[in-house]
């Protein structure tokens, strides 16, 4: 039997990847410049698990931005959502664990629903604005913490007696890594199969043209709701594991920014492309991490002032390098194997381009 | 009642603010369908220009009135140059291309303040300004801090100034007639990129304005004030009706008193979200906005 080069690269190619990253904490040698410290101890897990979510992350984001042209500046929300009420439900409520995260799950189902209801009655850039101020909303809210619940700006940790027992403790860093490599499995077949799938031909379609896709009779705004919830849905899921992780939950969740950062992450790697985004989700995180430790090596102590400071801060560098992506290779790392097709940013273009335009 | 005239000359002066930042993003918005993430790159440009010049440039000026408003205006200048340098050299080359031009004043912002933040650290630094800026004046009782004045007048000032600009100069008809259908004045002959390059650095020192004062008003600046400041400008932009100066104002008055009444009258916080409230019923009443301008809703 000979495979169809779809199988292959559908099915095939990813299996080999997870499988192949499944054995890394078996590794243990030490890359140095790479890596701090040798592969498999809890600190290169630990960042190494990081990538992997943020992969994640960033392809949920992918799924509403990159294949349905859906401009979000407030996807955080739902992230935050996943982070802080399952650790509410658990730590403050003192429910358990499979409980918390079942009622976790369908809130965020609901809110994305209704939001993404009311979200979606204007598109483009002022749907953009839209959900910013709902995030906004939940960033407020959590920080004021009327309930005594999020623990404002102390942040919340999480009740580790409550969590399993498999993934407390610094032992476990192993089993953390593979929750992170799972869970961008999972995201990643689901994506694989949505935008795959019947209603997933037509948010791609939407994407490149809505007027087309409403002449044919069908109605665009039920469609994009599909997309936002199943994405957002996912972003709740990412939630939970990103608590999991850093056992806890602080606001940096819930601002604007780390929206943005997930942007960059999937415009860096390549928007509206599956690996791209997971791409750009894991090297924004491990050079977000790197460049810090070489701003601290004494290379960089030897220079001036001047020059010291922009490599000091990752997010001037990752911001800078974002900008000369999207000015001279919109199709992102992804973009490079696309040969002139159009790919990344060029294909959303008609999705956000503003009314006044077409008139 | 001296209570509720206190809340609403701060919710006035608050407006002020989100009007100054609100009016650029908006004529912005209107004329290129630009959502410009950057302007809270202007407003930190404003106040810490604004800051740095009161320390190293005009430190020997000793009447305190003086020296804010000589580095004020120097903050201003550099608001405006600043923007009028990221339409030419940032968006200019993306004409036409919305999104990535909206992507690159995303990264641009948040290279910035990441720059702000390394080179000046993330520290809140003291606005110095004349002492009198911070006395109270009683007015019915109400104890007024006398900066909510300075507020309100200048965006007062800065609304009749942009209303006449756009109505009676050549270059405000061009601005308008390209809100309303940028292919027809283009159409006509018109070099619509010049006023590309107006707006943005008419927006850039409004936006510069609104960072002295937000200087002004929190008798601080910090890297991140710009953002958050951003954030409640947009909503009042949406409100408002994008493209619409008028709409903007009424939205930013709105805005700011609800905020400060719901926040004193219920408690801290519940103000951000009724205006967020009030944004999500704006948009299913009218998904256009207030003053229903050109975009917001597909055809």
């Amino acid at each position: 039997m000979t495979l169809s080069r779809r199988t292959v690269s559908d099915w095939l190619w990813p299996l080999v990847v997870f499988g192949a990253l499944a054995f890394i904490p078996k590794i243990g040698a030490h890359i140095p410049k790479l890596f701090d410290q040798p592969i498999d101890s809890p600190g290169t897990l630990a960042l190494l698990s990081a990538c992997l979510l943020y992969g994640a992350l960033a392809l949920t984001y992918d799924l509403q931005f990159g294949f349905t042209g859906l401009l979000s500046f407030g996807h955080a929300l739902y992230i935050a959502l996943g982070v802080y009420l399952s650790n509410i439900a658990i730590t403050d409520w003192h429910w358990s664990f499979w409980p918390s995260i079942l009622f976790t799950m369908a809130v965020a189902f609901v809110l994305a629903n209704v939001l993404g209801f009311v979200s979606l009655r204007v598109s483009g850039i002022a749907f953009a604005m839209v959900t910013l101020a709902f995030a906004q909303a939940g960033a407020v809210l959590a920080l004021k913490d009327p309930h005594h619940w999020t623990h404002g700006e102390e942040g919340l940790g999480a009740d580790y007696t409550k969590l399993p027992q498999a993934f407390v403790g610094i032992v476990n860093t192993k089993n953390l890594y593979w929750l992170a490599l799972a869970f961008l499995a999972v995201v990643f077949f689901i994506v694989r199969w949505a935008v795959d799938s019947s209603p997933g031909r037509i948010w791609q379609a939407i994407r490149e043209n809505e007027s087309r896709v409403e002449v044919l009779g069908l109605r665009p705004r039920a469609y994009k709701l599909q997309a936002f919830v199943l994405s957002s849905t996912l972003a709740a899921a990412g939630g939970i594991v990103y608590m999991l992780l850093y056992n806890g939950s602080t606001l940096a969740v819930t601002q604007p920014n780390f929206t943005l950062t997930l942007l960059l992450m999937v415009v860096i790697g390549g928007a509206g492309s599956r690996w791209g985004a997971v791409l750009g989700g894991i090297l924004y995180t491990y050079l977000d991490d790197r460049l810090v430790a070489i701003g601290n090596s004494s290379t960089v102590e030897g220079l001036p002032h001047v020059l010291r400071t922009p490599i000091e801060q990752p997010l001037f560098l990752l911001g800078a390098i974002f900008i000369l992506i999207v000015v001279f290779l919109p199709g992102g790392v992804a973009g490079l194997a696309a040969r002139g097709r159009p790919s990344g940013l060029r294909r959303i273009e008609a999705a956000v381009r503003p009314e006044a335009e077409g008139a | 009642m001296s209570t509720f005239f206190l809340l609403t000359v701060t919710g006035l002066g608050l407006g002020a603010m989100y009007f100054l930042i609100a009016s650029g993003l908006s004529l912005i918005y209107g004329l290129m369908g630009v959502l410009n993430f950057a302007h809270g790159a202007f407003i930190t440009v404003g106040s810490y220009g604004t800051w740095w010049s009161s320390q190293h440039v005009f430190d020997g000026v000793h009447s305190a009135l003086w020296r804010w408003l000589l580095s004020s205006l120097l903050g201003l200048a550099l608001g405006g140059v600043f923007a009028a340098f990221v339409e030419l050299i940032l968006i200019r080359p993306l004409y036409s291309r919305h999104i990535e031009q909206v992507l690159v004043t995303v990264g641009l912002q948040l290279a910035f303040v990441a720059l702000v933040t390394g080179i000046w650290g993330p520290d809140a630094k003291t606005f110095v300004v004349p002492p009198w800026l911070h006395e109270t004046t009683d007015i019915a009782g109400a104890h007024i801090p006398n900066d909510r004045w300075i507020e309100i007048a200048t965006a007062g000032a800065v609304l009749g100034l942009l209303q006449l600009f756009l109505r009676k100069t050549r270059y405000g008809l061009i601005i308008r007639a390209g809100v309303e259908n940028r292919a027809m004045v283009q159409a006509l002959g018109i070099d619509v990129r010049k006023a590309f390059t107006l707006v943005f650095a008419i927006g850039g020192i409004a936006a510069a304005i609104a960072g002295v004062l937000s200087g002004v008003y929190f008798t601080t600046v910090n890297p991140d004030q710009g953002t958050s400041l951003l954030i409640f400008a947009f909503i009042v932009v949406v409100i408002g009706g994008l493209g619409s100066i008028g709409g903007s104002a009424a939205a930013a008055v709105v805005v700011g008193l609800v905020q400060q009444y719901t926040n004193y009258y219920a408690s801290s916080g519940v103000g951000d979200m009724i205006v967020v409230l009030l944004l999500g019923l704006v948009l299913l009443a009218r998904p256009r906005g207030f003053a229903g301008a050109v975009v917001g809703a597909r055809a």
